[in-house]
């Protein structure tokens, strides 16, 4: 029985698949390109809540703590974030409202009304460390010190992966043979293993330099799509249509052949991204990444990673933020490639199939 | 074939020599062992920095050290491989060849638990396309993305090892916990059979009694103090798989196929009486060997018994069939060794561990406590290693068999009338397995990561804490030993991947051309 009525329906997809194809034209009519992933981003709804979430996030992050400009000692002028402490500020550890024998627990209450106070964000939301410091300011601090390496890791990846990527697709030959054989030797080695070793190293010139070396060694995933994307898209008609119109071989590279591939770029730096805040978090966890007096979340966490049992606070917000960003930017990555994807179709509502009816029936009708 | 084999191990000696110039001269510029003696107030500080200059030939630029030190590397190839020596004045080889074990023990299991379980997941993910359980696992997939492994580590320790070992005083699961326990089963196994109302309530609560009286019964004979399985037990799961395995691999209609497995099924029963015996025995390695031929052999006889066209799938779900009895009767083993090892001494009614790769103080305790020491090290940093590299195969077993599913040869199979079990698992399923051999080997890399990172917050004595420790010291001899055994190991492990793919399609012929 159970299997007839699945013949049936089968049969009813068949006849909405081709309806599905009538669908899905008329929605593209009259668009570009880029018009029509814009429509197919934005209608990815876990992408959308993500991007949101995301933006919301960066920007509390970011404006936060005061922006020092200048020497930080002595600051030339200082932008005032909206928190009221500073990450360095030391301050005595309150006992308010902490259970038996612990100190400078969290304020924050997302419960409203069990306990009587309502949401509320407290003096100390995420409580405060063993010196008395606002964990909050921080986890605030963390977070910028990793989103900062993040794009920045992203932003180098991207440049160099792109360039070398598309210079040994396009020229193929020994210029492909050299560049490849030096993807290769890099990307033999596992990354954590050159992020130690550089961190190690260069972790106390700063968040910034630390991310640009770290760059300088994430490219080689991104450059072996975009050299495959490359050999492919080179041998297309409009390669040689550009050529025979007399294009420099730049002009192809740049006006031509990347923006086809720009697609398989953008998914694979979001990816990059996400990986970057864990290898950055990972680093400094072990002791080879940022180092203080700066911090990074993964920093926070590896101090306290044996407060677990006393304070746990100390130990869950950092983890938190992590796995907030790197899930945001997984699924914005996750929604850009449902965009670029021209096989990727989205299931079919309630609501297109009624359309896709009535359509039908006004075609019969006519 | 061979050629190609040796082309590529040609080209893995050249990717080493340039992987570990390009290491040993970044590391070399960059740091400075005299540090610490530059600062120190030693009196005959001076000699000491003379020492060590000259037993690390600080005195030459680094690419003249780098050549030095491969000269004895190179030595690999007349038998005579010198790696140097630690700045503790041991051979480099020796502390890598006590550590490599560890490390490649631990990143073995956890592969071929995620790749289980991975790949599992993934596929009834994809034929479950648009379900409640495929957006639960998309979103479980980008949850474990994101998780730093460091971060899971100290919450298994918690919530795992010591949440674990309190519960094991009383052994007794509280009903709450019984009836919460019981609704996520149920809410599981409602998600992968979704249907009509009225089934979806039949299964969710058949589920949720079972589980809750299974659940019961382990708090109230405090099995988890005493574990075991017992020939009657065994039987049954034999009969199980045997029923399983048959399903998947054949169909239950190829009633040849089903008898013969229920023999081997009730053969592995059987031998499980003997092998207690040869399991004690003072050689239990041997005993194990000779257990397992003994089931395989039966497992032969079966499918000579009772097929008589057709033998190759019938046998295959055999051997299958009793490589698991053969497991489970390990399992059952080790679950006897359970309560002496839990009464030992050392470990004082908290089996699982958070520290350490083995309990060193395990003095005089049979081949199988020893045994059961070493899992219960194992399991916390294998579920850390597990949950981080398995959301990669979920997502690629998914969006692979989806897309195999697309292919004509599907439609093919399901226009001559073949079963959808056959279609799934003999035609879709076996090609999916081909581009999740291409996975493996990048995962191969990440997890040799997440080992060294595992290590550190489990202190295994392993390659990662010896790579920490090079680099700590500015030992640069270890370090470049560690990260040649290490980044060979990545190396091999995708060579073996592109042979394993030419072996599984034909498609693709390795060596031929160029």
């Amino acid at each position: 029985m159970a299997r007839k009525s699945n013949k049936v329906s089968n049969v009813e997809e068949k006849v909405l698949d081709s309806n599905e194809n009538a669908i899905f034209n008329k929605e593209t009519e009259g668009l570009s390109q880029s018009q029509i992933i814009l429509k197919r981003f934005v209608r990815h709804r876990a992408a959308m809540v993500a991007l949101f979430f995301f933006t919301t996030l960066v920007a509390i992050v970011y404006t936060a703590l005061d922006w020092r400009i200048g020497d930080p000692r002595n600051p030339r002028f200082t932008i005032p974030g909206w928190w009221r402490y500073g990450f360095e500020d030391i301050l005595d550890l309150t006992s308010e409202g902490c259970p038996e024998g612990t100190l400078g627990c969290p304020t924050i209450d997302f419960v409203p009304l069990v306990d009587g106070d309502g949401v509320q964000l407290g003096q100390h939301p995420f409580g405060q460390d063993n010196i008395g410091r606002d964990y909050f300011a921080l986890v605030m601090r963390g977070a910028q010190r990793s989103l900062l390496v993040m794009f920045i890791i992203g932003l180098i990846a991207t440049t160099v992966g792109t360039i070398i990527g598309a210079l040994a697709g396009f020229f193929r030959g020994w210029t492909d043979a050299v560049l490849m054989r030096l993807v290769d030797f890099i990307i033999t080695i596992p990354v954590i293993i050159i992020g130690s070793v550089i961190g190690f190293h260069f972790g106390n010139k700063g968040a910034a330099f630390l991310a640009l070396l770290l760059g300088l060694f994430s490219w080689t995933g991104l450059s072996r799509l975009v050299r495959g994307e490359f050999l492919s898209l080179r041998e297309r008609e409009f390669v040689d249509a550009a050529r025979v119109a007399g294009a420099t071989n730049r002009r192809i590279i740049f006006k031509h052949i990347l923006p086809n591939a720009i697609g398989v770029i953008i998914v694979s730096v979001t990816l990059l991204m996400s990986g970057a805040i864990l290898l950055e978090t990972a680093l400094s966890f072990l002791g080879f990444g940022v180092t203080s007096p700066d911090v990074s979340l993964g920093l926070l966490i590896s101090n306290y990673q044996d407060a677990f049992t006393t304070r746990p606070w100390l130990f869950w917000y950092p983890g938190l933020f992590i796995i907030a960003i790197a899930l945001c930017v997984n699924f914005i990555g996750d929604g850009l490639r449902d965009a670029f994807d021209p096989r990727q179709r989205r299931r079919l509502s309630k609501k297109d199939k009624e359309n896709a009816r009535e359509m039908k029936s006004r075609s019969e009708m006519a | 074939m061979l050629s190609y084999v040796i082309r590529r191990l040609g080209a893995l000696v050249l990717i080493l020599f340039g992987s570990s110039f390009i290491i040993y001269n970044l590391t070399a510029i960059s740091s400075d062992p005299l540090e610490d003696l530059r600062d120190s107030t030693e009196p005959n500080r001076d000699q000491l920095i003379l020492n060590l200059t000259r037993d690390l030939r600080l005195d030459l630029p680094p690419p003249v050290r780098y050549f030095i030190w491969l000269r004895g590397v190179l030595g690999v190839f007349v038998g005579r491989a010198d790696f140097g020596q630690t700045r503790e004045d041991q051979p480099v080889i020796s502390e890598i060849l006590g550590a490599l074990p560890i490390t490649v023990r631990l990143i073995f299991v956890a592969t071929i638990v995620a790749i289980v379980l991975g790949i599992g997941l993934g596929i009834t993910s994809a034929l479950r396309q648009y379900s409640r359980f495929d957006y639960s696992m998309t979103f479980f997939a980008f949850l474990l993305y994101s998780l730093p492994i460091f971060w899971v580590a100290v919450l298994l320790k918690q919530f795992l090892a010591i949440d674990f070992n309190d519960f094991l005083v009383s052994a007794q699961i509280s009903l709450p916990a019984i009836i919460i326990a019981s609704i996520a089963v149920g809410f599981f196994w409602t998600a992968i059979f979704s249907g009509s109302r009225k089934r979806v309530l039949l299964i969710f609560s058949g589920v949720f009694v079972a589980n809750s009286i299974f659940l019961y019964m382990i708090s109230a004979t405090k099995w988890f103090l005493n574990p075991t399985l017992g020939p009657i037990i065994v039987l049954l799961l034999a009969v199980g798989i045997a029923y399983g395995i048959t399903y998947l691999s054949v169909g239950l209609d190829n009633k040849s196929a089903l008898r013969s497995a229920l023999f081997s099924a009730v053969s592995g029963s059987i031998i499980y009486f003997p092998a207690q015996i040869l399991l004690d025995s003072d050689r239990p390695r041997v005993g194990l060997l000779l257990m397992f031929v003994a089931l395989i052999g039966m497992a032969m006889l079966g499918s000579v018994i009772f097929s008589r066209i057709d033998r190759g799938p019938i046998i295959r779900t055999n051997l299958i069939t009793v490589v698991i009895i053969g497991l489970i009767i390990i399992l059952d083993k080790l679950m006897q060794a359970w309560r002496p090892y839990i009464e030992n001494d050392e470990i004082n009614f908290r089996p699982v561990s958070t520290f350490g790769q083995s309990t060193a103080w395990l003095f005089e305790v049979p081949f199988w406590v020893r045994t059961l020491d070493i899992v219960m090290h194992m399991i916390l940093p294998t579920i850390a290693l597990t949950l981080i590299s398995f959301a990669g195969y979920i997502r690629f077993s998914r969006g692979t068999l989806l897309e195999v599913l697309n292919q004509d040869y599907i439609r093919t199979a399901r226009a001559k009338g073949l079963t959808e079990r056959t279609v799934i698992m003999r035609h879709a399923f076996r090609n999916t397995m081909i581009p999740i051999t291409t996975i493996l080997v990048t995962d191969i890399a990440s997890i040799v990561g997440g080992a060294i990172i595992t290590e550190r917050v489990f202190g295994w004595y392993g390659m990662g804490t010896l790579f920490n420790k090079a680099i700590v010291s500015f030992d640069l001899n270890l370090l470049m030993g560690v990260i040649l055994f290490l980044s060979t190991l990545a190396i091999l492990a995708n060579l073996i991947a592109d042979l394993l793919y030419s072996v599984l399609d034909p498609r693709i012929r390795v060596g031929a051309g160029k």
